[in-house]
């Protein structure tokens, strides 16, 4: 489907802004919906044009709000949220030209899905036989052709939510919202749909906001993600710099597997913090939010970052003892509980591969790391 | 699932068919389920079924003529009421010899009642001959016939004995043409006279004005569903509180409260004369008329409206309306097209209920309908207790529920009863 601009249909906000470099803009947005409480605090949020950008965070932490606030069925109590430059704060829904797939698809059950498809046209009031090209269209890019005589009510779950996809897109919306739209489906559909999804999203050059509460569907799918806590973007970043290089303890802990140690800063320099943990050993550490000697810090390291093989470890690297407490082999991977520095929580994981030693639990081991993948966090 | 093969039946293990198996494996289930309900099944037969069937029953059975004068029915058969003369001596003789039985027995005032619905006048004809012919004999006294004519000259009259004649067979469709402004004469049906013609106008009002009700519980009861169906669930319950209160108060004190309102000197047309809106001297009637019975039934029926269609807008999730202005559509669009199909089969079942109700309706048109405004209830209801013309009364009463399931049938072939949703 080649994309055209909404400008056709006679959407007025959406004025040709490719010059514009944000796309989606917000502005010291602020949403509460009781006068007391703050359900989004203070959001700053900038997207270009074409971007997948996954909005990820526990429930409660304002991400699906936001979501609304773009859509519009939700208005914000302070800020301004732009769309291609223009405002959008006093735009009603049906005028912003914004796709949207809803968490249960929300596909109109007294419609057939050929009609809940042509349901944007009409109301665009678009010609008969133009309307039927781009439903066929739009149905043939989800690959459910044949399937525009059914109800909603005879489809799959995974077929009703390619029906919703192409629902949000045969207008040809140059943003699509999508909160939680894989939550209803099996792990198996989840992941195939994970894929569908962003090569639709690719082919089209559409700009897509997803809601998910779901990290690896995040991950995976994203350009960036925008980690939401308490209201706030806790950290807005590619994945991988997402995973590697947590900002803050929130989205360490967030994101994937990770182990927690606890200490006091001894010194910072060059780049480098030398952590005292609260068992009294003393560990190198990358300084991340941490900024003088006697602050608290909570000490990072993800498990596949954890070393025991002494000749993988750097010359001179601070090492801490362990105990093994429990080895699983899962497979492809060892994974291993240690007790280090009074915490028996500590996981490592390691590839199965023929020269590594699989542990044996009470055995005492010495780990280590490289002391960029341990960063010093904010306690 | 039947094994077609040439196998046979699908045999159980001991080598009887599966299906006798399964099904006697069951019938301990069945009959204890039945026990259950038992209770409740001879309660509706015998209070439900059987005074229903009897009712049906009643608009066609005609006993009483061929019970009280059986000899006079035998006798009569081979007369013709059309050749201009009395019945002989014969007719007379055996009619006396019932009528001796009858009189002693008290059954000749019925009999004369029911007759009288047929010819006015029978009634007392009957009552005053019967005071004489209680001291006859039938062997003694015999010839009868210048006895009988001597004693009311309506026994000298061809019509009465044709009359009888019609209507002794013992089953009669003649409440049924009385039911629609027909009578049943010695010459085969014919209508009315002009000014007993009152049960068709009846019947076409009670229709029209439930109607007319049902609209006006739609109009006034979709909003309010959709409210209680979009609060929260708090505000909604408060809300849902206020719909059935008028469930908790007397149907004869709402009605009459309404009559407070209504009337000339009531409440609404003191503000409206206050107001100035009214002159004193030109007060609006607005009871004891259709207005009146309209407004009072669409108040009391408003609940079983409202309902069933919130149980049916609750289960209408608010992202449907979201997603359709996603879409692109108005606010009006957005409910026209996506919401209110989906609410239809509310509609559709509150119509349904509030129409069969208001077809039926009787206590109400009655207190506040005055002439204009009553329904064909009232008439049966005048049947049953005040002219006891209870074969007529039946008879009005088969034809309502014949309609009630012409229209019931009507809706499935248009809307589908199963797209009704009561809750």
């Amino acid at each position: 489907m080649r994309h055209q601009t909404a400008l056709e249909y006679g959407e007025p906000i959406l004025a040709d802004t490719s010059s514009t470099d944000a796309f989606v803009e917000f502005e010291r947005v602020q949403k509460s919906y009781d006068g007391e409480i703050l359900v989004v605090k203070d959001l700053n949020l900038s997207m270009p044009r074409g971007e997948f950008l996954t909005m990820l965070g526990p429930s409660g932490s304002g991400k699906t709000t936001t979501l609304m606030m773009l859509a519009g069925f939700e208005t914000a109590t302070h800020g301004d949220i732009r769309l291609g430059g223009i405002s959008i704060n006093n735009i009603p829904p049906h005028k912003r030209g914004i796709g949207m797939v809803f968490q249960n698809y929300a596909l109109f059950p007294h419609m057939t899905v050929a009609e809940n498809l042509s349901f944007p046209l009409e109301v665009r009031k678009m010609g008969k036989s133009e309307r039927e090209a781009k439903v066929k269209r739009a149905l043939d890019m989800v690959q459910m052709g044949d399937f525009g005589g059914r109800r909603p009510a005879q489809l799959s779950g995974g077929q009703q939510q390619r029906i919703a996809l192409a629902r949000a897109l045969v207008f040809e919306a140059e943003l699509v919202l999508m909160d939680e739209p894989l939550g209803a489906l099996d792990k198996q559909l989840r992941e195939h749909m994970q894929f569908e999804i962003k090569r639709i999203a690719d082919n089209l050059g559409i700009t897509v906001v997803y809601v998910t509460h779901d990290q690896t569907e995040a991950l995976t799918m994203s350009d960036r993600v925008a980690v939401f806590d308490d209201g706030r973007i806790q950290q807005l970043a590619p994945p991988d710099q997402l995973y590697e290089a947590p900002e803050n303890s929130f989205v360490a802990q967030f994101i994937g597997e990770n182990n927690t140690l606890e200490g006091v800063i001894k010194e910072i320099s060059g780049g480098r913090a030398l952590v005292e943990l609260d068992d009294g050993e003393l560990i190198d550490c990358k300084p991340v939010n941490v900024s003088k000697p006697g602050e608290r810090t909570r000490v990072s390291i993800r498990p596949e970052r954890v070393e025991y093989n002494k000749s993988r470890l750097q010359e001179g690297a601070h090492t801490l003892k362990a105990e093994v407490l429990e080895f699983i082999y899962m497979g492809d991977i060892f994974r291993t509980r240690l007790r280090v520095a009074g915490n028996d929580e500590f996981i490592i994981k390691t590839r199965n591969a023929p020269d590594v030693e699989r542990l044996v639990p009470g055995q005492q081991i010495e780990i280590g790391w490289l002391p960029d993948d341990c960063r010093a966090l904010d306690a | 699932m039947t094994d077609t093969t040439d196998t046979g039946p699908v045999l159980a293990a001991d080598g009887t068919p599966l299906k006798r198996s399964l099904a006697r494996a069951l019938r301990m289930q069945k009959m204890r389920a039945l026990a259950l309900i038992a209770p409740l099944l001879l309660f509706v037969l015998i209070t439900f079924v059987v005074p229903i069937g009897q009712m049906l029953w009643r608009s066609v059975e005609n006993d009483i003529v061929a019970d009280t004068l059986p000899l006079t029915v035998v006798a009569l058969a081979s007369w013709d009421g059309n050749s201009g003369e009395l019945p002989s001596e014969e007719v007379y003789d055996a009619f006396a010899r019932d009528m001796i039985v009858a009189v002693n027995a008290k059954q000749h005032t019925r009999l004369g009642t029911r007759l009288n619905y047929e010819k006015t006048g029978i009634s007392s004809l009957f009552r005053k001959s019967g005071r004489k012919i209680k001291k006859w004999d039938p062997v003694e006294d015999a010839p009868f016939k210048e006895k009988l004519i001597e004693v009311h000259d309506g026994w000298g009259d061809i019509e009465t004995w044709r009359t009888i004649q019609a209507h002794s067979s013992r089953v009669t469709g003649g409440y049924f043409l009385n039911a629609i402004d027909m009578q049943k004469t010695p010459d085969g049906p014919a209508a009315q006279p002009e000014d007993k013609r009152i049960l068709i106008k009846l019947f076409t009002r009670t229709l029209i004005m439930s109607m007319i009700i049902t609209c006006s519980c739609i109009v006034l009861g979709y909003p309010v569903a959709w409210i209680l169906a979009n609060l929260p669930m708090r505000s909604a319950n408060m809300l849902m509180i206020l719909v059935l209160l008028p469930f908790w108060t007397s149907l004869l004190v709402r009605t009459s409260a309404w009559k407070v309102m209504l009337q000339q000197q009531g409440v609404i047309n003191d503000v409206l004369v206050w107001l100035g809106l009214v002159s004193d001297s030109a007060r609006l009637i607005m009871i004891n008329n259709q207005f009146g019975t309209i407004v009072a039934m669409t108040h009391i029926l408003l609940p079983f409206m409202i309902l069933p269609m919130y149980s049916v807008m609750q289960t209408i999730p608010p992202t449907y309306l979201r997603a359709a202005k996603s879409l692109g559509a108005t606010n009006w669009t957005a409910f026209w097209r996506v919401y209110f199909p989906q609410s239809v089969p509310g509609i559709g079942a509150g119509s349904i209920l509030v129409f069969i109700l208001s077809i039926g309706y009787y206590i109400t048109p009655e207190i506040v309908g005055g002439t204009k405004g009553v329904f064909i209830s009232n008439r049966i209801a005048y049947h049953i207790s005040s002219s006891l013309n209870w074969g007529l009364a039946a008879a009005l009463g088969t034809i309502l529920l014949a309609v009630v399931l012409l229209l019931y049938w009507c809706y499935d072939r248009i809307v589908g009863i199963d797209n009704v949703k009561l809750g």
